[in-house]
């Protein structure tokens, strides 16, 4: 058992409650979208559901979860206890401050501004100093790891950083190399804008700094699961990880790669010039990479559990996998699912066919793919392992969870593959009606979100499974349950191999000067530009 | 470090793979000019209703037979309703914001832009198949804005000496 298992579950259970809110407003708007008439369904109630849905999905289910995770990962993999646990707890609750502050505000209907919230669209102050707070608790959550980090290092010159923690670290590096982008945002532009000290606000600039964050924000969630796919899924699989060096690469490349890539969400922007989102967009390209090797790397290490455990043909080492342990199935499934949504990813980045496919019903398509199923389920299959053990308490209603999974897979795949093509259909996102005066190409749309209403049926089925699974475990499980935390084993110890994998200090040098060529020059071009502001609409 | 063989060669072919779309988005992007609207102008989103292009939005046909689209995107339409272009021509559309951000996506084409109020979107593209088709706003602009839309007509035997008058 962990030392800090209090501060881990406390971050679990805030980012399990955001999960179980904002599932129920997506079901919410997946029905209105199927034109179905429920009650209370107006415009305000729609856009208003769309923007908790995002925010609490995208900003605080997940950053939880990863702050959960990552706590464990550090006291477990280093044998020791937070340096600092007082601060940690003082982090959290400055961060639940600010979630309480934007969720409120949010359900008072006084920031329908989406969880992208461009200006001049203006929500209310708490809205934007709420959101800081959240960031602002997410750093001491990376100062206390980090300190944790610096002081064992100390301790054990030239011993290996335990795997599961490069990837927590990677997860660091890059949120602190992506929120100073959103923190200028805020502090500079959103909070004084809204408290009325500031007259006007560029929405082109609040576009760009948005997105610097925006984009690496996509690997901030990716990446923790990424260190459950290599370090604890082999392990339930009953094998060991393929190859430890190349997990340690594809941490190493996130850290360099992800966060100079944002333009590629404003390649349609006015007031960009083409060759910046050029250099972006190739930078985007360069980061499948990464996610290319993982797909392999995890999938033998699969084999390797299957052959272990007496598969000698080709493929019947995928009938020895369980199949039937939700810790496995979400995984397992999220990565199925996360391969199409890679291959999607780039053609959204590609230069020109961005243009068939932007803001269209097919990006809500992808993100479910990508965060929403990949990061998502994978958290699932996460809860299901950790939550017993943290609680000591056995898993409850373990039949719900062992379908959940594939009740999530199978709701979006209908939910997904029907947003993909009525978007390549011209169908926008995020729009209540999509009557457009009775356009017969418009109503060429609603088979397609007939089917993704029914997929988003589905999401909710398993969601309401996976909420009553934790409830009904942190509640009512039975007590006694003593597990130790255990993460998968490589085949070969990395030994002394890539040791320059390790030099954390060298990738997040890199990474800064990537982050500096791709943002400083045009952000001072267009500081340099005379530019006009807007003062502030709220429309909702 | 010693890599497997099959690792080694998954590595190689991903590399290729990458290599393969950022050849292709080279080549789209050099020799077919496909590349995203990225005008730099910028125009003080207080005056737009009163400035001599945008206060009068409509289609202009060049004597080249192209024509020039001027567009005022605004909560909750675009102006003007509908728009009528020559098929096969360049078309340049020049749109700007007086309040919000807007989306201009004329469905079944590859026309998509964001409209940022204080900036001057432009791009051009060509419409090669007569017909009416439908423009959306596709950037969420406030509680009307899946009521936001227009029309675009594509049409032959449209040209400045057919047509000297500028369609509203």
């Amino acid at each position: 058992m962990i030392p800090s298992r209090r501060l881990a579950l406390a971050n679990f259970w805030v980012g399990i409650g955001a999960f179980g809110i904002a599932s129920g407003m997506a079901l919410m708007q997946a029905l209105s979208r199927a034109n179905l008439d429920l009650p209370w369904r107006s415009a305000q109630m729609f856009y208003m559901s769309v923007t908790a849905h995002g925010v609490l999905m995208a900003l605080v289910f997940t950053t939880f979860i990863i702050m959960g995770f990552g706590y464990v990962v550090t006291e477990r993999t280093l044998r020791r206890t937070l340096a600092g646990r007082r601060v940690a707890w003082l982090g959290f609750w400055v961060a639940l401050a600010g979630t309480t502050a934007v969720a409120v505000t949010i359900l008072t209907g006084n920031a329908t501004v989406l969880y992208t919230f461009y200006p001049p669209l203006k929500a209310h102050p708490a809205f934007y100093i709420g959101a800081t707070l959240l960031v602002v608790g997410s750093w001491v959550w990376c100062g206390v790891i980090l300190r944790t980090y610096l002081a064992w290092k100390k301790e054990n010159p030239g011993v290996r950083i335990p795997l599961p923690l490069v990837g927590i670290l990677a997860t660091i590096f890059v949120w602190l190399l992506a929120t100073p982008g959103v923190a200028a945002e805020m502090l500079f532009q959103l909070i004084p804008w809204s408290l009325g000290l500031k007259e006007t606000v560029d929405p082109v600039l609040a576009r760009t700094l948005f997105w610097w964050f925006g984009h690496p924000l996509v690997y901030f969630w990716l990446i923790p699961a990424y260190v459950v796919w290599y370090t604890v899924t082999p392990r339930v699989a009953g094998g060991k990880l393929f190859s430890d060096p190349l997990a340690r690469l594809v941490f190493v490349l996130f850290i360099v790669l992800s966060t100079p890539v944002g333009f590629h969400h404003q390649l349609l922007d006015p007031g960009i010039s083409a060759g910046w989102k050029f250099f972006h967009t190739m930078n985007t390209e360069l980061i499948l990479f990464p996610s290319f090797i993982t797909a392999f790397t995890v999938v033998a290490s699969f084999e390797v559990a299957g052959r272990m455990k007496g598969a000698t043909g080709w493929f019947d080492w995928l009938e020895k996998l369980p199949w039937g342990n939700p810790q496995f199935s979400s995984v397992a499934l999220a990565m199925l699912i996360f391969a199409v949504g890679g291959f999607g990813g780039a053609i959204n980045a590609a230069f020109g066919m961005n243009a068939m496919v932007h803001n269209t019903a097919w990006i809500q398509g992808h993100f479910h793919l990508t965060v929403g199923t990949a990061s998502a389920l994978t958290f699932m299959g996460l809860c299901y392992w950790l939550i017993p053990i943290l609680t000591r308490r056995e898993l409850e209603l373990s039949l719900l969870a062992r379908i959940q999974p594939y009740l999530w897979f199978g709701g979006m795949l209908l939910f997904s593959v029907s947003n993909h093509l009525t978007g390549l259909q011209g169908m926008p996102r995020r729009v209540y009606e999509f009557d457009y005066g009775g356009s017969s190409v418009a109503q060429a749309w609603a088979a397609g979100t007939g089917i993704s209403a029914l997929g988003g049926v589905f999401l909710f089925v398993s969601a309401a499974c996976f909420m009553a699974v934790m409830l009904g475990t942190g509640l009512a499980g039975k007590k006694g349950y003593e597990e130790s935390i255990e993460f998968a084993d490589p085949l070969e110890p990395p030994g002394d191999k890539a040791r320059i994998l390790d030099k954390m200090w060298l990738w997040v040098v890199i990474g800064v000067v990537l982050v500096m060529a791709a943002y400083a020059v045009p952000i001072f071009q267009h500081l340099q530009m005379d530019t006009f502001g807007s003062t502030g609409i709220r429309m909702f | 470090m010693n890599v497997h063989l099959y690792e080694k060669l998954w590595m190689w072919a991903s590399g290729v793979i990458i290599a393969v779309f950022i050849v292709s988005i080279l080549y789209t992007s050099t020799a077919q000019s496909l590349q995203p609207p990225s005008h730099v102008e910028t125009i003080d989103p207080a005056t737009v209703r009163t400035n001599p292009e945008f206060a009068q939005p409509g289609v202009t046909l060049n004597p080249d037979g192209s024509a020039t689209v001027v567009v005022m995107a605004m909560m909750f339409s675009f102006l003007p309703r509908e728009i009528r272009v020559p098929r096969g021509q360049p078309v340049t559309f020049r749109m700007t914001s007086p309040d919000l951000i807007h989306g201009f996506q004329i469905v079944q084409t590859n026309a998509n832009a964001m409209v940022v109020p204080g900036y001057v979107t432009q791009f051009t593209t060509r419409f090669d198949t007569a017909g009416e088709y439908l423009i959306v706003c596709n950037e969420y602009c406030g509680l009307g804005h899946h009521g936001m839309y227009g029309t675009l007509i594509v049409e032959d035997g449209l040209s400045a000496d057919s047509e000297p008058e500028v369609a509203q």
